[in-house]
This record gives C-alpha cells, structure tokens and sequence, in this order.
C-alpha cells in the first residue's frame, strides 16, 4: 500500500466500507444533504459500481427550509446521473406550521429533520442508511462507528457500540434495528475539499464567495434567500461578499465573510482559517453534549 | 501557547479584488483549473488522476495511544492537537469552558477534554471509546485512535490497535509499568504492530529525572524478547507541560533524541508489505448492471492482478484468466494491494460474495478448522463447543470452539491451560467452521489472517482474532487436495514429530537418526541369536513404529510456553 497517496487510501477504503453496505443490506438507501460531502459520498459510490450505477436510491430529507440554490442543484444531479430520488418533508410538522423562526432551531431540526428522516426510513423500511458525516466535525461523532446500529426506535446507544476491529464490519441486526453507514469517517474537511479539487466533483456554487444578500442577526450573517425571513425592528439586507463552509438550512447556516472563488482559494482560506466548520450551525451550540443528546434520539 | 491562540484573519482587503467575481459560477469552473504543469486530470491512470492539485499531506500514518489509566492519552492528544495548530478558535473557546467545568487540572487547560466527547466520559474524566483524531503536517496526515486506559474497555483499545501501523505506549513516569502497560504492549504486538514509541509522560512530576526514565527504559526493555517489535523508541515527555511533544525541552537536557511529533513524521513503521504476497482479494460484490458485465468486486488484500493473470477462485477451486480490470476511475490494465476494483473473467463460474480470488499458482489455505489467538470481549465466558458466527475477509459462517488450548498470562506473557475465557482475555484457540474458509497466517496477510465472531444470537461482536495455523498445519492448497493427502499426510506428520514443522534438513537428519537406531536394533537382535530372516523386520517395524510411541506418549509435544521458532510471535514461548 506505499504506492498509495493519503487521498487514495480513503477513497479505497470509502469504497470497500459502500460496498460492504450494499450488499448486507436488504434495503439501502444513500441520505444526501446535497453539500459537499455528500457531493464525494455519491462521487465514491458512483466509482464503487461502476460501470453499473449504485444499486440504492437517493433520499433527501427537505424541511422545506433549504436554500433556494441547493435545491435546484439537488434536482439537476439526480436527472444528470439518472438516479432515483426521494425527497422526504415531514407533513404533519409542515401542518402544523413548524419553521426555524417560530419553533426555534432546536424543535425545527427535531421535527423537520430528526422525526422527519425516521418516517422516511420506516416508511419505505429501509436498513441501511449512508451519511456523509465525518468523525473530525465534532466530538461526540468522532465516538461513532463506520456501521453505526440503531433500534427499531432509531436511537443510538454510544456505550454500547460494537467493536470494528481491521474493518471487519458486523452487519448482523434483529427485525426492525437499521444500520447508519458513513464512508466518510476518516476523512477531514481539508481531504474533502483537496478531493473535490482534484477529482473535479460538482458542488453547490454557495461554498463559493459571492455578493449575497445578507441579514446580520445574533452574531451570525444570515442570507435572507426568500421573503419568509422577516426583519426585525433596527435590521437591514446588506450585500455582503460571503460564502459558506457548511449548508443546510437557510435561516440556521451562518456565512463567512470570504473572497474565496475558487477551489483553491477556498483550500488556501479552510488552511489558514481558524475556526471549525461547524461554527456557523446554530443548531450544535445549545450545549457541549447537543450532537450527542441528537444523535440518541435519532438526528444522523 | 499565545502564537498558536492568536486569531489569524481571514483573506482581507487585498484579496478583495480578485474575489468579487460574479456569483453565478457554473459547475463546469468552479471545479478549478489544472495546474500549471499541465498534469493531465486522466480517466485512465489512477496515479495522474490522484496527482494533486493543492499538495495534500504526502503519507498518512495511523497510530494509537495507549498505556494505562490516567498515564495521560487524553491529554497528550490534545496537546499534539494544539500545537500543530487542530485546533480551531472555537472549540479553542467551548475547551476553555469545559475545563472550568470539568476540568482535572485547576487553572491550565485540560486537554483531555478536546478528546473525551461522550457526556459520561467528560464527568467521568475517563476515555470509555476509541476516539479517532485527525491532524496533518506539512509532511504528514495522521490518523490517531485514542484509546481507553481501564481494562473494562479493553476491547475498545484492540479495535484502535488493529487499524494502526504505529503504538505509543505512555508510561507515567511515577508510576513505572503497570499490567495494563503490559497488556496492551501484548494486544499490540498481537496485532501485528512492530514501531513503538515509548512516551515516558508526567516527567514534570519526577524532576525529569533521567535516572527515573533510565529505569524505566530497562524495565521496559525486559519486556521487548516476548514482544516482537523491531523498532522501538523512548522519549521522555510531559504532555501536560509540553516537554518534548513538538519541540525539545530545555528541563531534559540529558535526552537526545526526537521529539515525539518528529518521531512519528519520521518514522516509516514497518508494516506488512502486502503487495510483496501472491495475488489474493475477497470477493465483495458481483457487479452485474446488464447481461454483458459480470464482475467482482473487492479491495485486494495481497500482490497484484493484470489482464491475462491466471486465477482460482477458493474456496470452490474454479480457474479462470482475467479479463479486465477496473479501478476507481475505470478500466486499468493492473491493480495492487490497497486498491478497490472490479475483476471481469474470461470464464463463467460460479463466483459469489465470500468468495476469494486467488492466483492460480499461490492458492491461499482452505480448511473448516484452524487455530489462532483471540480476545474475549463479552461479559459471558466463552468455552469449548459453543455456536458463533465466524467473519473472515467477506465471508460469515457458523463455526464453533473446538479447543481452547490456552489463556495467555498478562505478567509471565505465557499461555496457561484454561477451561474458560473471561472478559478481556486472551486465549489460544482452534475454531471449527460449518464449511471451509479461505484463511491465511495472520503473518504473511493482515486481512485473511484476522477474524471476528459474533453471537448469533445477540449479535453483538465477542471476540477478535488472529489466525496462527489453518487446518492441520497444512496452509498451501485447496481443500481437495488437502483431502486426498490427509491421511499419509497426518501419519508423515506424526511420524516426523516435531521434524515436520522444521524444513529439509531437519526431516533428513530425523530420517538419519532413525536410520541409525533400526541398524542398532537389528544388531542387538543378532547378538541376541534372533533368527536372520527376522532381524530386518525388526529393524524395519523400529524404524517405521517408535516415532509413533512419543506420539503415543505425548513426548512429541514441546514444553508450554516456547516456541520452535523464537522470532515468530506464534505462540506461548515467544509471548
């Protein structure tokens, strides 16, 4: 394996960890979030099966709250690739009129996403999910497994995970429990972005600097991508050169002000940069222990 | 400290002016331009289309941190972490909390706490799961599994320890060594890892004493004869004050050699060169998009394969040539260890996941039996004769306990005869599998040498292992032939005793001796007056029957704990 780069070696072992999934599932399916590293999740997944296609469909859980751009790029990937695609929207949370302003972030992520992803996968009884997460975005993810076990109730049980020793990976479950599997766990965001630089791999133009149209609340720049967003009294639009370093939804993501354009601009501004990626998510800054009290009861 | 916190901005006014390009940027450019030297982004070749654009970290090394309780993983992670700048401001801020919070080191930042992430371990200050870590220097990316000190969680730090080409084993300085250092210095050397690094840690607590690390050091080398690690350094460090992490100390200067961050971007650990082996890969998946493509796909686990290639598939024996091969960017014309690919055959046969495909002039081992050296992680013991499932390369099948030879003892490093294994311990052990298995030595091939087994009611994972022998000591071949040869083969085996595992020479010599003694027999009988047509039958039934008396006997058999071969990690005698 010394012939090998770094970068090489994750891709081999991203494909054998999509491949060993596919075929000990009954049932798969690949959660794409649409950013960039669900962009080399499906980049991988394309070359495991190749010259087939990835024998699972595509499901993106929309809380209907997603940039405007992302979705328009969602739509075109799957047509470009022919792709099955699953787009997913809790209705009894959209009834009932749950969004990130009125509900606060934390009931949005869990009834528009967290409860929103289980009814996706009871409903069509899919058992084994792909997730782009990474065990270098946060800590209590950095404890997950390649093949993460879930109950039949989606919870996941951090003191009482199996040991994947080499990468003998146990697929065994009982009726009802699922599998979340993430190729990516040993990737980093540098190795993501050096990877999509060099495999020329498409992602949504918002990672790139641009002048948007930006609201500055709660210390965070917020683009205000539709009218839904209301002002507050003393708040203005500004357009601002900005980018983003992780997307989701619109009113939960926080921009950096950045003049990176390019690949490689964005490579030089992620190398000199000194915070983490995750900084601009409201959501994971409730408490220290949030992503694990999500990931419990089912957030991916 | 200050020059790693200070925030540096973001790209300011003077990139400013190159940036404000228009926002609408198609797919087809934001991807990036090539590089100046033109390198060509090919399809075809997997090394250009890898050639990198922005210079990614060159070599990536995955190492583990071990030792025991409190000796200081934690801390010396994140210290590693901090000062090659891993760590981002605002994780620098919620650290700064949380060490108030929790914190076990009064005022100082305790850096453990960049690492322990689950709830329970942050009010426990104690790791319970492995954590993987990732930084990267300029010439280097790094993989670390952090892994628990208690024994509870043993499991847990041989899982690290499969995956890493390199251990460093803390030792806290006061302390000296300790079961657990010794423990988890044996599920390292287990496992196959040969570089070690010793990190003589909490040196600010002995004075940094060099008698203090000298002793150590000795201590330490008194354990290496039974370990088999053939590069082993020590380095006296303080992970809490950060003395000879990344820079060298001036409180030690008696130590000399590198400091630990130099050690690992230098060290080129010596791990199991798998493309030196003949061609062997699991198959993983039968790729059949239409009627006119069926392949195999898998990551090969030893040597190389090109179009052309003569190979068997094992463990049913089918033969066939290599068609095509195809990589992660299309077809190639050759692929070796570490790739993932797909392999199309000039013949139909019947292949399927589980199935291995091999060269066809080195076929690997297939038995239903072999023996190996597990670890026993599940609460309930595990004795002879139970029912698990075996999971070895892509394949799963029942299998059961057949003996259990032996539980290793954590201070002698020596097998003991057991009748059971608890929690957390080693044993030898020969399995029993419902049908044969392709398996190899873990030795000579770190993916068909390693198994697991899993409850097949619980299905949780309760042991990991590494093979030692498959089948009665017969590796090569395929399982038919291993069949017809089976019965003159096992009494030529036991014939030979101990003669059998030696090579030529030491059959010739056995031979020798055993000539000479049927002469002396036959030349007592003729003292004796025996009748002469009777002395050569008796000289001839000496010759062939007493080997078989040791057998008999059991004097055939090697006393507990030593090893024939003294630099094989093989059995009791070398560990």
């Amino acid at each position: 394996m010394k012939h090998m780069t770094h970068l090489q070696r994750l891709e081999a072992e991203s494909i054998f960890i999509i491949r060993e999934a596919a075929a000990s599932a009954e049932n798969p399916v690949m959660l794409y979030s649409i950013g960039k590293d669900s962009a080399v999740m499906l980049h991988l997944a394309l070359k495991a099966f190749l010259p087939g296609k990835p024998p699972f469909p595509l499901l993106h859980v929309d809380t209907t709250w997603k940039f405007r751009e992302m979705i328009e790029f969602r739509d075109r990937r799957a047509k470009e690739l022919g792709l099955d695609l699953i787009v997913h929207t809790n209705q009894e949370g959209l009834r009932a009129g749950v969004n990130p302003f009125a509900s606060g972030s934390r009931v949005h992520t869990d009834v528009m996403k967290t409860e929103a992803l289980k009814q996706a996968l009871d409903k069509y009884r899919f058992d084994m999910a792909f997730g782009g997460a990474r065990r270098d975005e946060e800590k209590s993810r950095a404890k997950e497994r390649v093949f993460s076990l879930r109950t039949p109730e989606h919870r996941w049980d951090a003191k009482n995970q199996r040991p994947e020793p080499w990468r003998l990976f146990n697929t065994r479950k009982r009726k009802g429990e699922s599998f979340r599997v993430f190729p990516l766990s040993n990737w980093t965001e540098q190795d993501v972005w050096d990877y999509i630089a060099i495999e020329n791999i498409p992602v949504v133009p918002l990672y790139f600097a641009a002048p948007r149209p930006i609201v500055k609340r709660d210390g965070a720049l917020i683009m205000r991508d539709d009218d839904r967003m209301e002002l507050r009294p003393g708040e203005s639009i500004e357009t601002m050169m900005v980018r983003f370093r992780t997307l989701g939804c619109y009113p939960l993501t926080g921009a950096v002000e950045s003049s990176a354009a390019s690949i490689e601009d964005i490579i030089a501004e992620m190398r000199s940069s000194r915070v983490s990626e995750r900084q601009g998510r409201v959501i994971d800054q409730d408490s220290g222990a949030s992503m694990e009290e999500k990931k419990q009861e089912g957030y991916f | 400290m200050t020059n790693s916190l200070q925030a540096r901005r973001l790209p300011d006014e003077a990139d400013e002016a190159q940036g404000s390009t228009p926002a609408a940027i198609e797919d087809e450019t934001f991807a990036g331009p090539a590089p100046d030297e033109g390198a060509d982004i090919g399809i075809v070749d997997p090394q250009a289309a890898m050639q990198p654009l922005v210079s990614p970290a060159a070599s990536l090394l995955r190492f583990i941190t071990c030792g025991s309780v409190d000796d200081g993983k934690s801390t010396l992670i994140g210290r590693l972490l901090f000062e090659t700048n891993s760590v981002f401001d605002d994780q620098m801020e919620a650290l700064k909390r949380d060490s108030k919070k929790f914190g076990t080191t009064g005022e100082d930042l305790d850096f453990a706490l960049l690492v322990d992430g689950l709830s329970a371990e942050r009010e426990q200050g104690i790791t319970i799961d492995v954590a993987y870590r990732y930084f990267s220097t300029a010439s280097r990316a790094f993989i670390i599994a952090d892994t628990p000190g208690h024994e509870q969680y043993t499991r847990n730090m041989a899982t690290g320890a499969s995956q890493a080409e390199l251990a460093i084993i803390l030792v806290d300085a006061r302390k000296g060594i300790l079961p657990q250092t010794r423990r988890h210095s044996f599920i390292t050397s287990l496992v196959g890892i040969k570089s070690v690094i010793v990190a003589v840690n909490k040196m600010d607590l002995v004075d940094y004493s060099q008698e203090r690390f000298e002793e150590i050091r000795r201590g330490y080398e008194a354990l290496l004869p039974a370990l088999g690690f053939s590069d082993v350094t020590f380095v006296p460090v303080s992970a809490k004050a950060g003395d000879n992490i990344v820079t060298r100390s001036p409180k030690t200067p008696w130590y000399e050699g590198e400091t630990l961050l130099q050690r690992l971007e230098s060290v080129e650990p010596e791990t199991f060169d798998a493309g030196a082996e003949p061609f062997r890969m699991p198959v993983q998946w039968v790729n059949r998009p239409n009627l006119d493509f069926r392949g195999f796909s898998g990551s090969i686990v030893g040597g190389r394969i090109a179009k052309g290639d003569a190979i068997v598939a094992l463990p049913s024996g089918g033969r066939s040539s290599v068609k095509g091969v195809f990589g992660p960017n299309g077809e190639v014309t050759r692929a070796e260890a570490g790739e993932a690919v797909t392999i199309t055959l000039a013949d139909e046969i019947d292949i399927s996941r589980g199935d291995v495909l091999t060269a066809a002039n080195a076929p690997a081992g297939v038995s239903r039996q072999f023996s190996g050296d597990l670890l026993w992680m599940a609460n309930r013991p595990l004795v002879t004769g139970g029912r698990l499932i075996l999971k070895i390369g892509s394949t799963q099948i029942p299998a059961s306990l057949s003996a259990l030879d032996g539980a290793i003892d954590i201070h002698s490093y020596e097998a003991k005869p057991a009748d059971a294994l608890s929690m957390n311990e080693i044993g030898r052990v020969r399995l029993t599998a419902e049908r044969p298995v392709v398996a190899l030595p873990y030795a000579e091939n770190r993916e068909l040498g390693a198994f697991i087994l899993i409850d097949p009611v619980s299905n949780e994972t309760v042991a990991l292992g590494v093979v030692r022998e498959v089948g009665e000591g017969d590796t090569g071949g395929s399982e038919t032939s291993a069949d017809k040869r089976t019965g003159f083969a096992r009494l030529t085996g036991l014939w030979l005793g101990e003669a059998a595992r030696g090579d030529a020479a030491h059959r010739r010599a056995k031979i020798r001796a055993r000539i000479a003694g049927s002469v002396l027999v036959g030349f007592l009988a003729l003292l004796f007056q025996m009748p002469l047509g009777l002395v050569p039958v008796l000289a001839l039934a000496d010759f062939l029957l007493r080997p078989f008396l040791a057998v008999a006997f059991g004097a055939d058999q090697l006393p507990e704990g030593r090893s024939v071969d003294p630099s094989v990690v093989d059995d009791g005698g070398g560990i």
